[in-house]
């Protein structure tokens, strides 16, 4: 069921650890440092306390997703159910999952290939880490469900990646399979630039530049980090307006109790 | 046992054959608490509830949570995806951890500030030392259940430790790993402990609790109580104070966990475990922070790990190590200073062990490390020799009265 590699038991992991561990006890470990990376601060209409998602920007953002990204990045902890959140009907999600299929056992007990259904989880591009790996020329394109709330930053980091390839100082080699990005760490990564001028067409009649592309796609994917910010927002203004409410009464309610003793 | 006049038949007549009627009426209800408790002594409770909701969520996220390297980490996802509010109940419990260590840390200066952990109350403070370590293992190995990659990259670094003590060093590793590298059998046992540990917290609060009402609860004057002219019963001046104080906590820590769920915890720990990909920092939460830093300012692993776990230890012995009779550092000039520069030198190394092992900061870890010993080890029994305390009130009730008087102080002393 399961095909992630395991490798816990690794010999060459436990000899790397104790490497890592060594230089680490030796205070000897440099921590990348040099020039600190800092990316352009966007106004989201998701941040702050009572931000919300943009939901045609979020749809841009899923078509980004399923027409550029989604040949190399998996969404595996979305199900195709969870589109309802930004804004899709039951019908609209059942032929969105239908475009894919899985694996399944039929009654004679062989494994054999349905349509996907709302029910199931995004279907990943690839069936393991080693398949992406050899595709890809060794390098990982991550699963992007938890990008967002995996970097430090992440909408800004998202958008400023994807809209960061800038051409490459002289002096700077790029080896095979590399290339330059100004917001990246080191510079160079694996994924080659995926964002270009009307790279795809939005049914909604939205100029597709990269940064907009890079933006819709941000959105949707901070949605797919925390699909409960939504509720989580709202429910926390009623709950601190409920504590407050308490709290200026207990404050009464203490002042009162405690006045004959104070003023003893 | 005062003798406590029930109404209710039923409550009277389960009373006469088991008195824990009376038994809360005498411990909640008329206990006697000093009349001059200021707001510092709102963060016992706090600490107790900050407790049982941990236990509470953590029992309901255990519901749903599995202990496998291949499922810990997508169950926790499920949990914050599809469970009906779970991601609430996650984000209580990973922030709660974090404000129970912030009430408690304030408990603690707290304790030491007004010399709380004094005769006759030492074995009420030792037993809250112990529950601050008990604290630490059970948020630690709390931490690693996620599975993420601070959880697994945190576990293999301080259960590595470990491996500093002479010759049973490693094979203590692998006894506590149950294997060879921080893998699933470290992972099921991990959460069997995080799972009764907090239980065995409770068992200690307890008798914190116990020791604390044998004598009552020290004062911000520091001196004892003499008598019910200097007392209030617990309800309804402190229950409504403690209300009052819960209610302040809980809006700080609702805005925390519904606006800045993530705030204190680490990006990378949503990033699954792997084992072949070494995060760039690797550092613990920040209420290791401290401890993280006099680890890293010894040169040497093991001379690290003894002065670690050192400075925990060196809280068990200071009611021996301060030498004063004063309690309270109202009292104590020369004390008061040296507290505030303990309390920065703390914040100092919780700063330090966040930054990068090198340059400037191993030194200023180095001398943070060894202030935090000296305040300890060297200033507490020497102070009383060279300070001079100002005069103690004669009682609670009568502080500025006859405060001057300096043959107060004196009977004070002689008492002791």
């Amino acid at each position: 069921m399961n095909a992630k590699p395991y490798c816990f038991k690794n010999k060459r992991f436990i000899i790397q650890s104790c490497t890592i561990l060594s230089l680490f006890f030796s205070s000897q470990v440099c921590f990348a440092a040099g020039d600190k990376i800092t990316y352009p601060k966007l106004d989201w209409s998701f941040s702050g306390i009572t931000g919300t998602f943009d939901r045609s920007s979020q749809q841009r953002g899923l078509q980004v997703y399923k027409e550029v990204c989604a040949g190399c990045h998996g969404l595996r902890l979305l199900a195709y159910r969870n589109l309802k959140a930004i804004g899709y009907n039951d019908n609209e999600i059942k032929a969105f999952a239908s475009e894919n299929s899985v694996n399944t056992l039929n009654d004679e007990g062989e494994v054999v290939e349905r349509e996907a259904r709302p029910s199931d989880k995004f279907v990943s591009p690839y069936p393991n880490e080693q398949a992406a790996r050899v595709a890809n020329g060794g390098a990982y394109p991550p699963d992007l469900s938890l990008i967002v709330k995996a970097r430090s930053d992440g909408a800004n980091y998202l958008h400023a990646l994807l809209t960061g390839y800038v051409d490459a100082p002289d002096e700077k080699k790029i080896p095979d399979g590399m290339y330059y990005n100004k917001y990246y760490p080191g510079k160079l990564i694996g994924m080659p630039q995926p964002l270009y001028e009307d790279g795809v067409e939005y049914a909604d009649g939205t100029k597709a530049t990269p940064d907009q592309m890079a933006k819709d796609v941000t959105a949707f994917l901070a949605w797919a980090a925390e699909p409960e910010m939504e509720d989580r927002k709202r429910l926390g203004i009623s709950v601190i307006l409920f504590l407050l409410v308490l709290t200026i009464l207990s404050y009464f309610t203490m002042k009162q109790i405690w006045a004959p003793i104070k003023n003893r | 046992m005062s003798k406590a006049k029930f109404k209710n038949p039923v409550v009277k007549w389960i009373d006469h054959r088991l008195p824990i009627f009376s038994f809360m009426d005498h411990e909640l209800n008329h206990y006697p608490t000093p009349k001059n408790l200021n707001y510092f002594w709102n963060f016992g409770s706090l600490a107790g509830i900050a407790l049982v909701t941990m236990i509470i969520t953590g029992i309901v996220l255990s519901m749903n949570y599995t202990a496998h390297v291949d499922y810990a980490f997508d169950s926790v996802e499920r949990i914050m995806r599809d469970v009906n509010h779970g991601w609430l109940i996650r984000y209580i419990h990973m922030n709660g951890a974090s404000f129970f260590f912030i009430v408690v840390y304030i408990h603690i200066f707290r304790g030491l500030y007004y010399g709380s952990y004094k005769a006759p109350r030492e074995l009420l403070w030792i037993l809250g030392v112990l529950i601050l370590l008990l604290m630490m293992a059970t948020a630690f190995m709390g931490y690693v259940l996620p599975w993420g990659q601070m959880s697994f990259w945190g576990a293999t670094v301080i259960t590595n430790l470990f491996s500093a003590i002479p010759l049973v060093g490693e094979s203590i590793v692998t006894w506590l790993w149950g294997g060879f590298s921080v893998d699933n059998s470290t992972l099921n046992r991990f959460f069997s402990l995080h799972f009764v540990l907090p239980f065995v917290i409770v068992g200690v609060v307890i008798l914190h609790l116990v020791a604390l009402h044998r004598f009552g609860s020290n004062n911000p004057i520091g001196i004892d109580v003499k008598g019910t002219q200097d007392t209030l019963p617990f309800n309804p001046y402190y229950t409504i104070k403690d209300l009052f104080g819960l209610g302040v906590f809980l809006t700080i820590f609702a805005a925390a966990v519904f606006f800045f769920p993530n705030f204190m915890g680490h990006p990378d720990n949503y990033i699954e475990a792997n084992p072949m990909v070494t995060p760039a920092h690797i550092v613990p939460e920040w209420y290791f922070l401290p401890f993280y830093a006099i680890l890293r300012a010894i040169p040497d692993k093991l001379g690290g790990v003894l002065f670690m776990f050192g400075s925990i230890a060196v809280l068990f012995v200071i009611p021996w190590l301060d030498r004063s009779s004063v309690r309270s550092s109202q009292f104590r000039p020369i004390f008061k200073i040296f507290f505030w520069i303990l309390l920065a030198d703390c914040v100092l190394l919780g700063y330090l062990g966040a930054m990068p092992a090198e340059g400037i900061y191993v030194i200023l870890s180095r001398i943070a490390t060894a202030y935090y010993f000296f305040h300890f080890l060297i200033l507490f029994p020497l102070l009383p020799y060279i300070e001079k305390t100002k005069p103690l009130p004669i009682s609670i009730s009568e502080p500025v009265l006859s405060g001057s008087s300096p043959a107060s102080a004196f009977a004070f002393r002689e008492k002791k």
